[in-house]
């Protein structure tokens, strides 16, 4: 990183108690058609420090297409029903839950599949980066040099649960007993 | 906290604070962290996060923060992009909020521009900014927001936009009011928009305000605060730009932000019209 010229980032702030009206939109849950082929339902639910569900945060999930290319299509902000864009954004409900429909992302040059996630949350003063990983391949979540770098129980809140139908379940806790790995890069 | 109660409260009651401290003590917390801090920079210890994530002040944060440090990592495949988004996101009209209803929304009106870069400071083009804010009364479209100041019928106060290809955004709206809510004892928000992009990798994720000069709530606003170091606070406040104040309409506020990092895709065409 090169001090020469380098301007200071913008600061983060916290995304405040009334933030619907600007951030939602129609389908933005949905970055794949619901019931499409290849289409799962990833959801879970985002926990405070005293376990108790948080019902105004926002969950963003960016991920390759089910073969492992990044999308580079346009569109996420306005959805046209068939375009896979790779992006989406989730608000918790009254019981603290985020879903999404989208597809497993594919293996990128063979390394551990995973979504990226950002959250936001009122009270929450800045985002939090962490990943969603598929739980299937275990060589590769093995050969991941942030999972091995990690315990068996900080690992399990970054892996999600497949569920019977084949979606993926996986909570998120900003805080306290089996508190989510967040990232910085 | 007594409460062991796992189900989440109604949003109402979770907009107040169990203890309600006053201005002062809010005060004295704030400057004993912003103290505590610059002195361990002082002794080269690894700095904290600029916008600090354990800010007792901002109260609904205690227990909505993370108590171990992040996990350094490199970003990784996905992570080195970001959604691709255009004009076809939105609609030209999205960038006046002025013009979403029939009438003319009440206040001052104003023009606020700036351009997206990245560390390097090279523009980002084909930027979607979203932003949202308070009326020029101080109050929220949001069904929660119930404290007793007028809604206005021709403003509900969300914008978004695509940056050109110079960075540059442009809103038109109308300069929100101080928001009173309820941290502690007669708190109040400095006047402020918020704004959220995306830059060009998913890292530089961004979720911010934007404030206006010479604002007397600075020094009482725990939001404002979890920044801890003056000279990163002062990059939120938009600057009053006469170049940008249009005759008879509107005054002008520049504001530039900058994502953190350099930008992956530095170059990215449209393709689409």
């Amino acid at each position: 990183m090169s001090t020469e010229t380098r301007l200071e980032p913008t600061p983060g702030q916290t995304i405040g108690p009334f933030f619907a009206f600007g951030l939602n939109y129609p389908k933005m849950h949905e970055v794949a058609f619901p019931h499409s082929p290849g289409a799962i339902v990833v959801g879970g639910t985002v926990y405070d420090g005293s376990g108790a569900p948080i019902p105004d945060a926002i969950v963003e999930i960016w991920g390759a297409d089910s073969d492992g290319t990044v999308s580079r299509e346009r569109g996420a902000r306005r959805r046209d029903d068939h375009t896979f864009t790779g992006f989406g954004r989730a608000a918790t409900t009254d019981d603290g839950h985020y879903e999404f429909w989208t597809r497993n992302p594919g293996p990128i040059d063979g390394k551990a599949p995973f979504f990226a996630v950002v959250v936001f949350a009122r009270g929450l003063p800045n985002k939090l980066h962490t990943r969603i990983y598929l739980p299937e391949d275990a060589d590769a979540l093995a050969a991941d040099p942030l999972l091995s770098d990690l315990s068996p129980a900080e690992r399990a809140t970054l892996v999600a649960t497949r569920t019977p139908d084949g979606g993926l379940r996986h909570d998120i806790r900003l805080q306290g007993e089996k508190e989510t790995v967040f990232l910085a890069f | 906290m007594t409460d062991t109660s796992t189900q989440a409260a109604a949003p109402e009651s979770l907009l107040a604070s169990p203890d309600m401290p006053t201005q002062r003590q809010i005060n004295a917390e704030i400057a004993d962290i912003h103290a505590d801090h610059t002195s361990r920079e002082a002794r080269g210890e690894t700095p904290a996060p600029v916008t600090l994530y354990d800010f007792a002040p901002y109260r609904s944060s205690v227990l909505r923060h993370p108590t171990k440090n992040p996990r350094l990592v490199d970003p990784e495949t996905i992570e080195l992009w970001s959604p691709a988004f255009g004009q076809r996101d939105v609609a030209a009209i999205e960038t006046d909020l002025t013009l979403q209803h029939t009438g003319e929304p009440l206040g001052e009106r104003i023009t606020v521009s700036g351009r997206v870069l990245d560390s390097w400071g090279r523009p980002l083009a084909n930027q979607l900014v979203e932003i949202w804010q308070a009326n020029s009364a101080g109050r929220y479209i949001h069904q929660r927001d119930q404290h007793p100041a007028p809604l206005d019928p021709n403003f509900t106060g969300a914008g978004r936009t695509i940056t050109n290809d110079n960075g540059e955004y442009f809103f038109t709206t109308i300069k929100p009011g101080p928001y009173p809510w309820k941290n502690h004892i007669n708190a109040w928000r400095p006047a402020h928009i918020h704004f959220s992009l995306f830059g060009t990798g998913f890292t530089q994720r961004i979720i911010t305000q934007m404030y206006f000069p010479g604002d007397p709530l600075f020094a009482l606003d725990p939001i404002y605060n979890t920044i801890r170091d003056q000279k990163a606070r002062d990059r939120l406040i938009g600057v009053y730009d006469h170049d940008l104040t249009v005759p008879e309409f509107s005054m002008g506020y520049t504001w530039d932000i900058v994502v953190d990092g350099p930008s992956a895709t530095w170059f990215e065409p449209e393709g689409e019209h």
